[in-house]
């Protein structure tokens, strides 16, 4: 499956916006695979990676990279605005609107319950990520270590993501790109 | 009426583009040192309520970039000015300024990947990030969840969140009433 036009592009990613409260990274995974099956699990993976190395908020970077796949320049452009139109001028319409509301007791308690709400669709997305991993060339043990390692860094260590991309990403780039040498010989 | 220098405060924003690793949420200390500490352009509730707003609201985060343009806009507009005039012309020159660079960076970059996708050096990028993009997703679903909670008991956030996690990893419902229900809880003060 894939966009049938620019405009599908704008709207498609206008729709899945929308839903995302509290942030799109939680709802992206579901619209695009599940939904749209616009990619594949391992082909949002390899996207994902891109769109998270690469500076500047990731649902923006991974529209841009999908809509200029699809429809070039024009469609990067589709996509992105899809993006960050109607939530830009929702968010600055509600302030506009009840600037006061945000210190009521009971929108911050509202504020709070999505804000946990969200944390779980996240973690819901990364495990079910977990099964595209068993065709990882890296094999699933390296996989595990990796991905707890990257853990550590964060949650214990509470180390910035470029330090993290270092300490983790430049060895697991150095154990592919070995394994996936390895295998090209085996098969010449 | 406050007076803020439009040039330097978008030459800022510009420069700040290319340090969001990992998502615009990352620069948010050094937009707090620069508009809060620095230069008073804004107070430290408009700084905070902004970001709450923008995650809440429906849409990337990264609209929290709009919305601390306007308060600056809005702060700069003298009486008798149109203020919400002065909040789009805040807002415009905050986000343009703060997506530009990465925006043409990922462009450019990923089309190189794209083209040059059959590479070694590129496909190793691919598969040795892809259980590292997988645990960062766990980390960042982590860190919300870790928001210190008001409610007299403070696992109650937490068992709302295994609770969407298990309602979104294993059945289809729709995230939206998911949301729904963790509003209300947090409105009656359970959360």
């Amino acid at each position: 499956m894939r966009p049938t036009s620019k405009f599908d592009l704008f709207w498609s990613f206008s729709l899945l916006a929308l839903q995302g409260f509290g942030g799109v990274q939680a709802i992206v995974q579901r619209e695009l695979i599940e939904k749209k099956q616009w990619l594949t699990k391992e082909a949002f993976m390899e996207d994902w990676a891109v769109a998270q190395v690469l500076p500047g908020p990731n649902v923006v970077n991974l529209s841009l990279m999908i809509g200029d796949r699809h429809f070039g320049t024009a469609g990067a452009l589709a996509a992105m605005a899809g993006m960050l139109c109607f939530p830009s001028v929702i968010v600055l319409a509600l302030v506009a609107i009840f600037s006061g509301l945000a210190d009521l007791p009971q929108v911050q308690g509202a504020l709070r319950g999505m804000g946990a709400v969200a944390a779980g669709l996240i973690t819901a997305a990364a495990l079910k990520l977990i099964p595209a991993l068993r065709k990882n060339p890296m094999g699933l043990a390296a996989c595990a270590l990796l991905a707890l390692l990257t853990l550590a860094c964060v949650v214990l260590l509470h180390l910035a993501l470029v330090w993290v991309l270092l300490l983790t990403g430049l060895p697991a780039y150095g154990w592919a790109y070995w394994q996936l040498r390895q295998r090209a010989a085996k098969s010449e | 009426m406050m007076a803020i220098e439009w040039g330097p405060l978008f030459a800022h924003f510009l420069s700040l583009s290319l340090m969001a690793i990992g998502g615009a949420i990352t620069t948010v200390p050094d937009m707090h040192r620069y508009l809060v500490e620095q230069q008073h352009w804004l107070t430290q509730s408009q700084f905070t309520s902004s970001i709450a707003i923008a995650q809440a609201a429906p849409g990337p985060n990264v609209t929290f970039v709009a919305l601390l343009g306007w308060n600056l806009g809005i702060n700069a507009a003298a009486s008798g000015q149109i203020a919400w005039l002065w909040g789009l012309l805040g807002a415009l020159t905050t986000m343009v300024g703060f997506l530009l660079p990465s925006t043409v960076l990922t462009f450019l970059a990923a089309r190189w990947c794209q083209k040059n996708r059959e590479r070694l050096g590129v496909r190793a990028f691919k598969t040795g990030l892809a259980p590292v993009v997988v645990a960062l997703l766990v980390a960042t679903g982590w860190i919300l969840a870790s928001t210190p909670s008001a409610a007299s008991a403070p696992w109650h956030p937490w068992l709302l969140s295994a609770a969407a996690m298990l309602l979104v990893w294993r059945t289809r419902l729709h995230l939206l009433w998911i949301l729904t229900a963790g509003a209300l809880l947090g409105w009656f003060g359970w959360v």
